[in-house]
């Protein structure tokens, strides 16, 4: 009981931090790069408006970027207090991408960022321009060396267990940096973060032109947002279907859930929308879906670029399907103990010096250790992920990505042929898909961590196993204290950021 | 060229980098010994302004080398990543918790309707110079006096005091190592605004506050190098763990290289306060500063070298951890290694950046014309 709670309260710890930093870190991505196309045209055309204008979204993204480090600080140190276990078994593979991201970015940022705000009369115009260019790449090579990190954690490649140290080892560099999973992850995550620093730029523009303030300024702001942002939302999509294309490779439960799809058979629709089953149980013979609207063949198509192609459903994974070779999670688990048997069998015979038996030992660990992380497991059903949380969050995220490349489209089309002036109705929509925009990057989360539960390391650890060995209430302690202040600091943000935007852009 | 290194040599190889990030983040605290002199140096809004200003311009340098520091850790010694944080869980998070309130405090402080209000950000900016910097040298201290841990075969570890690494608090050797590391930040502030600022009531605080902590962090930094001196050390040999009286002290006489830099450090940040003191030099601060990046990164090299343990279990002497038992694989510590060769070429761009932005003082005028100051 005491182990649960430990482990529910340090994945409540590390969801919550992980939320927070997520609801800033989009904006500083995608707002740097707007940024310096502003200031880059500002620098070609020498005119000052743009200087004005690249002024003021710098003052709002030091606002922003401010509170991503207060809540991004905690995150990386968060693996050592929280997830001491983890840090052990896999930190030979796992600290590598973190300390190279504080050597190639951090230090990027932390420099230049200096210049982009306090060095305009102390640079020549250029050196600034460059300032500004290197605070974007800073920031976006920070999230490539922590895709890494991440990717690494859904799709774990180019390692080994080593069983005299009994943790996992690197065994190649560029299979880690260069792992599929970790590609699809970062142009994607980087793509989502760019549409979320478009959707802020129109919105917030959108607004001054409904009031009627700052008109030249702002629509100058809406061409670059809403072009930055339609090239991005289709880079968006194309990254998810590659993305999505790499959980259907190698995390099928998390596709499983992501669908509710329970039976597996071949030509599989996707649900385009749709109502869960609450009652649906693993293994019931229940409807999937109270309602649905689905198109057909797509999920086959997308997936695994083939329209007959079968993908396995919830009950497959579980209880195995023979025809399709599907080996059942009871059997993993059961092959994952004798690994986990083997292995102390082992480090036992190597402290007596009983050499014979380490080695068959060691062998029979070889043919099982696929399986070494079943063997924690103590239910076939654990292996599936909350599917209700994870079907929603998947199709809210679609579905504002689809509806944010209309709004750019629109938006660009209706700006480049001088029609915006009077239309309201879409005005406003575009300053409320500000607030859609950060629903989308935290659901997009929440697919892709809560959606490869149990596990912390993809069919090689489980969370349960990660975990620190403090106290329940130590962490509860710390959970209480990282909301409050978060919390705290969230409303000071948005507070100064809003009296920002309504002192307006004449003020810088 | 790294991979014919045996891992004995990359450990220590790694051990030196790590000490030298531990040296470049004790150099650049004086961003927080300068947050704990604002009230006290700034009597006016204007004087308030102009220190933060100077100091804003730097303090992402030291909160990157803080996250460096503990990156690096993680990734060549991630036993010891996995031990010290996962069971000194109380000491970590309150140092945590300084540097969040740290990072929001430049950019709210002085920005209209900021909910907490100035004062407050203010007082964020003074717990982080304070008690997140004294923590941070109470946590170092621990690597010479230990922590209350244990590990299986497994090198699952578990912390065995229910108040999770603040007993460290009531050792006297740790408390002084904190106060060091408090009391140089503050010298380091002072010498910093005589280079970096242009208003002549300020520099005059400064140079008396420089007396005070000068004499303060003189007196702690004795104390501490005499309880270290005497104190006996962990070492190991291929028979196990077992203690060594005045292994600090030996392993500092019979490493010269080590010796020869603790000397020189030691040189170069008195000879720093001496010069601001009695020179009125205003570039103090590059000789306490390269004195304090040599002297850190030599006491902290003293833990990792000479077969002495970097973390002493006080609980289980077998469970104590070394740069052997600890670090990464030689796999790892080779392409780690091959990443630190860019650590020339950081600091190159942060020199020539840092120059360039220093070219002039900063005085009221200017932070008065810069409509983004902070």
């Amino acid at each position: 009981m005491e182990d649960a709670l430990l482990i529910d309260w340090s994945r409540a710890q590390f969801a919550l931090t992980a939320l927070y930093h997520w609801l800033f870190v989009p904006l500083t991505l995608g707002l740097a790069f707007i940024i310096a196309i502003m200031e880059t045209i500002y620098v070609k055309t020498g005119n000052v408006v743009w200087k004005e204008i690249t002024k003021f979204w710098m003052t709002l993204f030091a606002i922003n970027f401010a509170i991503g480090l207060a809540t991004g600080i905690i995150m990386e140190f968060e693996f050592g207090t929280n997830w001491s276990n983890y840090s052990w078994i896999v930190g030979d593979i796992f600290g590598a991408p973190l300390a190279i991201e504080g050597l190639m970015a951090f230090f990027m940022e932390s420099t230049f960022f200096a210049v982009m705000f306090f060095g305009w009369e102390k640079v020549s115009k250029k050196m600034h321009l460059l300032s500004t260019w290197l605070v974007a790449i800073g920031s976006n090579l920070s999230a490539l060396w922590i895709l890494v990190a991440n990717g690494w954690m859904q799709h774990p490649v180019g390692m080994e267990f080593n069983v005299d140290t009994a943790r996992f080892e690197m065994a190649n560099f560029w299979d880690v940096l260069f792992n599929p999973n970790a590609y699809s992850k970062f142009l994607h995550t980087i793509g989502s973060g760019y549409v979320m620093g478009s959707l802020f730029v129109v919105g917030i523009s959108a607004w001054y032109l409904l009031k009627g303030r700052d008109v030249v300024k702002a629509k100058k702001s809406i061409v670059v947002g809403a072009t930055f942002g339609l090239i991005t939302s289709v880079f968006l999509i194309v990254s998810g279907d590659e993305s999505a294309h790499e959980v259907a490779l190698n995390q099928p439960t998390k596709l499983a859930a992501m669908e509710g799809l329970y039976d597996g058979h071949g030509r599989v629709g996707i649900v385009a929308v749709g109502q869960l089953n609450s009652d649906k149980e693993i293994g019931d013979k229940s409807e999937e879906f109270a309602w649905s609207l689905e198109v057909p063949y797509a999920l086959s198509f997308l997936g695994f670029h083939d329209m007959n192609a079968f993908v396995p459903g919830i009950n497959d994974l579980v209880y195995g399907n023979e025809a399709e070779s599907i080996e059942s999670a009871k059997s993993k688990i059961e092959k994952g103990k004798v690994a986990i048997e083997a292995l102390k069998t082992y480090k036992e015979a190597k402290k007596s010096g009983d050499e014979a038996k380490a080695q068959t030992a060691l062998e029979t660990f070889r043919t099982h250790e696929n399986y070494f992380g079943y063997g924690y497991l103590k239910d076939e059903k654990e292996i599936i992920p909350p599917v209700a949380l994870t079907f929603y969050s998947f199709h809210i995220m679609v579905g504002l990505g689809s509806w944010f490349f209309l709004l750019f489209f629109v938006i660009l089309y209706l700006s480049m042929v001088n029609k915006l002036d009077g239309k309201k109705m879409l005005l406003r929509l575009a300053v409320f898909s500000i607030p859609l925009g950060y629903i989308a990057g935290e659901t997009g989360w929440i697919v892709a961590e809560v959606g490869r539960q149990p596990w912390v390391i993809q069919d090689m650890l489980p969370v349960g196993m990660a975990t620190s060995n403090v106290s329940v209430t130590a962490v509860q302690t710390t959970f209480w204290l990282f909301a409050i202040i978060f919390t705290v600091l969230m409303i000071a943000e948005i507070k100064i950021m809003l009296t920002q935007i309504k002192n307006g852009m004449e003020a810088h | 060229m790294f991979e014919d290194l045996e891992l004995l040599r990359l450990q220590q190889y790694w051990w030196f980098i790590v000490s030298l990030l531990g040296g470049f983040f004790a150099f650049m605290m004086f961003i927080q010994g300068g947050q704990t002199l604002l009230g006290r140096l700034g009597k006016t809004e204007e004087e308030k302004n102009v220190i933060i200003a100077s100091l804003g311009r730097k303090w992402e340098l030291s909160f990157t080398s803080l996250v460096m520091f503990g990156g690096a850790l993680f990734a060549a010694f991630p036993l010891f990543y996995a031990v010290s944080f996962g069971g000194a869980y109380y000491v970590w998070m309150a140092i945590l918790f300084c540097f969040i309130i740290q990072a929001i405090s430049y950019e709210y402080r002085k920005k209209p309707n900021n909910f907490l209000g100035q004062r407050t950000y203010e007082v964020f900016l003074y717990i982080n110079g304070s008690l997140g910097i004294f923590l941070i040298g109470v946590a170092l201290a621990t690597l010479y006096t230990g922590g209350n841990f244990i590990k299986n075969e497994m090198n699952f570890s578990s912390w065995t005091t229910e108040t999770y690494g603040l007993e460290a608090l009531l050792n006297p050797f740790n408390l002084s190592f904190g106060l060091v590391v408090f009391f140089l930040a503050r010298v380091g502030a002072s010498l910093y605004f005589m280079n970096n600022l242009d208003h002549e009531n300020i520099l005059k605080r400064a140079r008396v506050q420089l007396k005070t902590d000068a004499l303060l962090f003189l007196a702690f930094f004795l104390l501490m190098l005499a309880m270290l001196f005497l104190m006996s050390g962990l070492a190991y040999n291929s028979e196990g763990f077992f203690m060594v009286e005045h292994k600090f002290f030996f392993n500092l006489i019979e490493t010269p290289l080590l010796l020869i830099s603790f000397i020189m450090g030691v040189g170069l940040v008195l000879y720093g306060i001496y010069t601001a003191l009695f020179k009125a030099s205003t570039n103090a601060v590059w000789f306490n500063g390269i004195g304090t990046i040599i002297t850190v990164t030599t006491l902290l090299s003293l833990i990792g070298f000479n077969q002495t343990s970097i973390y002493p279990s006080l609980s289980d002497i077998d469970s104590s951890l070394t740069i052997v038992n600890s670090s990464g694989s030689h796999y790892t510590l080779v392409a780690m290694s091959y990443v630190s060769l860019m650590v020339p070429f950081i600091l190159g761009y942060i020199f020539v950046v840092w120059k360039s932005m220093d070219q002039t003082k900063i005085t009221s005028q200017e932070i008065e014309a810069d409509a983004h100051h902070y």
